[in-house]
């Protein structure tokens, strides 16, 4: 254009063209940008989920999580069934999981041989690699039949039954096999490598020294773990029970295809439930009216934010473990 | 006198040392115990969709499309190419952007924004895929409709935190000096980075992008509100697709008994696909520590 771009300019844009020369800053700020993104992104879930959900946000404040009636056709839009829901199958997966969990987490950490550890490790890791839809369908097909089905009729027949001495009313009847129960023994097989490889990693994570003075002081192999070694890493085993908690609330395909989908509220585990995920895969197709979608996006709100806060949590609880021990010494003492 | 008091402190001490060594051994096999029962149901899946699922499987049925049962029922070739083309699309869009932000957190990992993504990307493993099925369908689907292309960004978001992750753990055992050899010969910082750095992660990177392609091919919650699914071979990105989760879905809750003998055979090809990349993986990470030693 003008002659003038001609005339050297070095004083004022040296320092800048230094800088563009080898890409430097636009690699810098390519990697910011991308570090960023990931940022973004949990922002912006929330952000839009927000957003979408104000028509019942505005009708109904924060009754929605109280009402207990489900009634789409009505325009009545209550969240409670699906939160008790999901609480009650993830509560039966955690008291299954959990002793489990821990139990593999020791023996991987404490007893296993080395080369063995790596190898069950990864087995057991591998109930988290199958898509939650293959649960569902073993669950379905296999899994009620052949377990659920025996273990829910024995459960009503001898606790569940009004008028025998020792009276459960979780496992009143009636019982038609797709169940709370059904839903919570499936999420705890799915989130039992969660728990048991935090567990044992933050296990691993236990100074060497820690059992070792425990064991010349005559403790037992036992002992030690019990006392000297789980206190030690209890607040990472507590991330790691979080994290699987936060795994089961989540959870959709397998919980969809055996919890029955019934927007009811029981105090039996063996009646048909419904859980906040399932609620929105299962009624997606149908909710046709704004309303009734921003239900659907306000529950899978409440999902967002009660998962992101158990992640924080468990995340800092974990971390606190691997942080004090930064010369991780781990494994059998 | 003495001698009794003393043989009962004996015998008291004796029973409580058997005590002792009982619950030792019986704590310690029932840890033994747990993890041969999380075993159990690992192969009695596996059993069953070998077992259900080869009977339904057949040339046919994986290269043909969707028929109505009347006419047999037909094949998963749409959905096969439907998940490829999610799959794929989801890979190209994560692979970099995982890529790049890995190479941020292992530049600064101490400055404020390196420790937030780190604690970022382990939050966002954590979220429940039906979230951010969600969260596309606000951004995208609304307006456009169902795609292939939200589909594949909702998976990509699924496959972010995977590929962070991994290439970041794996960046950081390159030694050192390898970045500062390169960096001294007078190379840009990014081509240190992608042409010394990556280079010698790379094993590592692919490891990492085989468990997220294996952790979202199964993926099924997210799709319902991005892909969709749909009957037809479709390459369209702009178009509803089909995936082989959705299908197995909605077979298996399909009264049909042939609906249900495909969904085994469709899980069959899933878990067939997640298991070699997952073992894959496994081998080659196992492989490449051998070799770094």
């Amino acid at each position: 254009m003008l002659p003038k771009l001609a005339a050297p300019r070095r004083p004022i844009s040296s320092s800048i063209a230094r800088a563009l020369q080898h890409g430097d800053l636009a690699y810098q700020g390519l990697i910011a940008l991308s570090a960023l993104a990931i940022l973004g992104l949990m922002v912006g879930v929330g952000v839009m989920l927000w957003i979408y959900s104000e028509p019942t946000r505005i009708a109904a404040g924060w009754s929605f999580v109280a009402e207990t009636e489900w009634n789409p056709v009505g325009d009545i839009f209550g969240a409670a069934p699906f939160i008790l829901g999901t609480l009650n199958t993830s509560l039966v997966a955690l008291i299954v999981a959990f002793p489990l969990g821990l139990g593999i987490a020791i023996f991987l950490s404490e007893l296993c041989p080395v080369q063995l550890r790596t190898l069950l490790g990864f087995v057991v890791e591998l109930l988290a690699a199958i898509p939650s839809v293959v649960y569902g369908a073993w669950g379905i097909f296999v899994f009620i039949p052949a377990f659920v089905q025996p273990l829910g009729n024995f459960l009503m027949n001898t606790l569940g039954t009004p008028g025998r001495v020792p009276f459960l009313p979780i496992f009143q009847g009636p019982f038609f096999g797709a169940s709370t129960l059904a839903a919570g023994l499936i999420l705890a097989v799915m989130i039992l490598p969660t728990i048991s490889a935090i567990s044992r990693d933050v296990l691993l994570a236990v100074p060497r020294a820690q059992r070792e003075a425990a064991l010349a002081l005559g403790s037992t192999r036992w002992e030690t773990i019990w006392q000297v070694v789980l206190p030690y890493g209890l607040s990472g085993i507590l991330g790691g029970i979080i994290l699987g908690l936060g795994r089961a609330l989540g959870e959709t395909m397998a919980v969809t295809m055996v919890i029955g989908n019934v927007s009811q509220i029981s105090t039996s585990l063996l009646n048909p439930g419904y859980s906040m995920a399932s609620v929105i895969a299962n009624e997606w197709g149908e909710s046709r009216t704004p309303m009734y979608a921003s239900a659907l996006i306000e529950i899978g709100l409440l999902l967002f934010v009660t998962s992101l806060l158990l992640n924080v949590v468990a995340r800092l609880l974990v971390w606190s473990v691997s942080r004090r021990t930064p010369d991780a010494g781990g494994g059998r003492a | 006198m003495s001698v009794s008091v003393a043989s009962r402190r004996w015998t008291r001490s004796a029973a409580r040392e058997r005590k002792r060594r009982l619950v030792n051994v019986l704590m310690l096999s029932l840890t033994g115990l747990a993890t041969l029962l999380a075993l159990v149901p690992l192969a009695w899946i596996l059993v069953e969709v070998v077992a259900r699922g080869s009977s339904a499987l057949s040339v046919e049925f994986l290269t043909q499309t969707f028929k109505p049962t009347s006419l047999g029922g037909g094949g998963i070739w749409h959905a096969m190419v439907g998940t490829a083309i999610l799959v794929g699309l989801a890979s190209f869009l994560a692979v970099p952007i995982g890529i790049l932000a890995a190479f941020y957190v292992v530049a600064h990992p101490d400055s404020t924004l390196g420790l937030a993504v780190r604690f970022g990307t382990d939050v966002l493993s954590g979220l429940p895929s039906i979230v951010v099925g969600l969260f596309i369908y606000t951004i995208l689907v609304i307006e456009r409709g169902y795609s292939a292309w939200a589909g594949s960004l909702a998976l990509a978001v699924l496959m972010l935190p995977v590929v962070t992750r991994t290439t970041e753990e794996m960046l950081r055992l390159v030694p050192k000096s390898l970045r500062e050899a390169s960096l001294g010969l007078g190379a840009p910082e990014w081509k240190a980075s992608f042409s010394v750095m990556l280079p010698a992660a790379l094993t590592g990177v692919m490891t990492g992008l085989m468990l997220a392609v294996a952790r979202v091919s199964g993926e099924t919650a997210p799709l319902l509100f991005t892909a969709l699914g749909s009957n037809n071979l479709s390459v369209a990105l702009d178009k509803p697709i089909a995936a082989l989760p959705l299908t197995l879905f909605k077979y298996a809750v399909d009264p049909s008994k042939v609906r249900n003998a495909q969904a085994w055979a469709i899980a069959l090809v899933i878990i067939v696909l997640v298991l070699v990349l997952n073992i894959g993986a496994r081998l080659i990470a196992t492989w490449r520590s051998r070799m770094m030693r």
